[in-house]
């Protein structure tokens, strides 16, 4: 009974995981075998389906150093990404760690409403905010700059919530020791809250990371400049007729994720478990 | 040990709040006014912005479908990722390594995704090839109905590994006491989940849906990367509907959407909250 059970399970995280294999693979695909199996999909009155290989059959590199070699574009593209994906993580830690540390270990009058203000505004979708994010943007000349997307970001309250889920597991009895022996409040939060609050802190920039590097709704509005775009919305670019450099492009968008992913998961699943904890 | 009473914690909030002030709150309070005002003269109108919204054919069409999305989606969600947590925590030898295929799709960018969600659902595709072999009559899933089913292929897809280490992390946290003390009374192991896994991890249900919830708005960029601007009826999300609204400035029509939408979401924290309250008193 339980080998089934394994069966099952590896059978659906291998269909899972399907579309990464599909990626790489197609990838290293030469330009005619590529066509040859995609052809039911690139031709209208082609008969049949489009079928899929699991290995390459004569794997090549060519698809990469053609969009390496061709296309300035997609270099632009990557240094936007990387500039916005940069700028909002750094803005976020900057501004969101001495935040998340004033909610978790300090009591004033009003801590519990404000609170509760960050939490909606955690929840609140892109659609919700679109016109309001539009008027401030407006009002203050950001429209279609990168500071324009990466501003309200910085402000996001997601991550002031779960750095302050990890921040308010350190034990009072620190503090109040620290305190004792005359710490100033600056001095605990650099040689405390950063170094004890760290795997929040990094929970925080792994779920970020991988939120903005993915980031289309916000650049899709309100940046008109092509050379400002990001490369998540590289998609005008991806075509089928030129299949192969678009499977490069899409596995070299991945990349950056991916590693992040690889290096970060631990951090990533404490980050989701503290996303769902009450307050 | 009590928290520290002092105003040096306002001091460290300050940045923050400033900002969430000027960017987030702020410009929604204005949102919030401009829907009771007409875009056009500037004079107040009332309800009336509410009015013509909830006549709109296109709202009502992307509200249906957003609902229509969540009702179904969520369900098949909680409940997949629920029975894959179960038996994964059986599994101790193979679980973390499962764990991390699951979550995999988080980290993939949609955009990486959109020639596989293309070439697996054209008419010619791969999935009406697997179909083809199976003898199931081929779908065009982007022209007809089943375009929603593209929504709920790549909802399920993305979020299931998120929902798994949420249950895992549930189920994980019960006591093994509890199953001992059972299971020498004779329980068996489904008598054991369904008197003490399942009771034991409703809190954690209520979290789960929430936040399912809030993922599930992101699933326009799979639907806005695969068939753009106008996609297939079914698969017209409030999304979709914002972007062509804002694309004509159409601020009192996105006002009183953005109210009506952030009203609802509210609510739904609310109850939340209340939930999370009970579970304290337990």
């Amino acid at each position: 009974m339980k080998k089934i059970w394994i069966i099952f399970l590896g059978i659906l995280a291998a269909v899972v995981v399907f579309p990464i294999l599909f990626l790489i693979v197609g990838s290293f695909m030469g330009k005619n075998e590529l066509t040859g199996l995609i052809q039911p999909v690139l031709d209208t009155n082609a008969r049949g389906y489009a079928s899929w290989k699991l290995i390459p059959e004569y794997p090549t590199l060519r698809s990469y150093v053609e969009l390496l070699l061709d296309s300035l574009e997609f270099f632009v593209m990557f240094w936007n990404s990387v500039k916005l994906t940069g700028g909002i993580l750094m803005g976020q830690f900057l501004v969101g760690v001495p935040a998340a540390w004033g909610f978790a270990k300090f009591e004033f009058p009003g801590r519990k409403f404000l609170f509760t203000v960050y939490i909606a505004m955690m929840m609140m979708p892109f659609q919700v905010m679109m016109l309001s994010n539009y008027l401030v943007l407006d009002s203050l000349s950001l429209l279609d700059t990168l500071s324009g997307i990466i501003l309200p970001a910085i402000f996001s309250t997601f991550p002031v919530f779960i750095m302050y889920r990890f921040f308010a597991g350190i034990p009072e009895a620190v503090l109040g020791a620290a305190r004792l022996d005359g710490a100033g409040e600056l001095r605990l939060f650099f040689q405390i809250a950063l170094p004890l609050g760290s795997p929040g802190i990094i929970s925080a920039m792994v779920l970020g990371f991988l939120e903005y590097w993915n980031m289309i709704e916000q650049p899709m509005a309100f940046l008109k400049t092509k050379e400002l775009w990001p490369l998540s919305l590289y998609l005008s670019n991806i075509t089928m007729e030129k299949a192969g450099v678009s499977f490069a492009a899409s596995v070299i968008v991945l990349l950056p994720a991916l590693l992040v992913f690889m290096a970060g998961q631990d951090y990533l699943e404490q980050g989701i478990i503290a996303s769902a904890m009450k307050e | 040990m009590k928290k520290h009473k002092s105003y040096k914690g306002i001091l460290f909030i300050v940045p923050s709040f400033v900002g969430v002030l000027v960017f987030w709150l702020v410009p929604y309070m204005d949102v919030i006014r401009r829907s009771f005002f007409s875009a056009v003269t500037g004079e107040f109108t009332g309800i009336k912005n509410y009015e013509t919204i909830f006549k709109n054919q296109a709202f009502l069409l992307a509200g249906a479908n957003t609902l229509r999305f969540f009702g179904i989606c969520i369900p098949i969600l909680v409940l997949l990722s629920l029975t894959i947590a179960v038996l994964l925590t059986r599994q101790k030898k193979y679980m973390q390594g499962l764990k991390t295929m699951f979550l995999l799709p988080m980290a993939i960018p949609v955009v990486s995704v959109v020639l596989l969600w293309r070439l697996l659902f054209h008419s010619h595709g791969l999935l009406n090839h697997l179909l083809d072999i199976l003898s199931v009559s081929s779908i065009d899933w982007m022209n007809t109905g089943a375009s929603f089913y593209v929504l709920v292929v790549s909802y399920l897809w993305r979020n299931l590994g998120y929902d798994i280490v949420l249950w895992v992390a549930g189920i994980t946290s019960i006591p093994e006491v509890l199953y001992e003390a059972a299971r020498v009374d004779g329980a068996g192991e489904w008598k054991c989940f369904t008197s003490i896994t399942l009771p034991n991890l409703l809190p954690s249900l209520f979290t789960i849906v929430v936040l399912s919830l809030l993922n599930g708005f992101k699933v326009f960029r799979e639907a806005y990367l695969v068939a753009g601007d106008y996609p297939q009826e079914k698969m017209y999300l409030l999304q979709h509907l914002f972007n062509n609204w804002y694309r004509d400035l159409a601020v009192d029509k996105m006002s009183a959407a953005a109210v009506v939408t952030g009203t609802v979401i509210l609510i739904l924290i609310l109850g939340l909250q209340r939930a999370w309250v009970k579970e304290d008193k337990i």
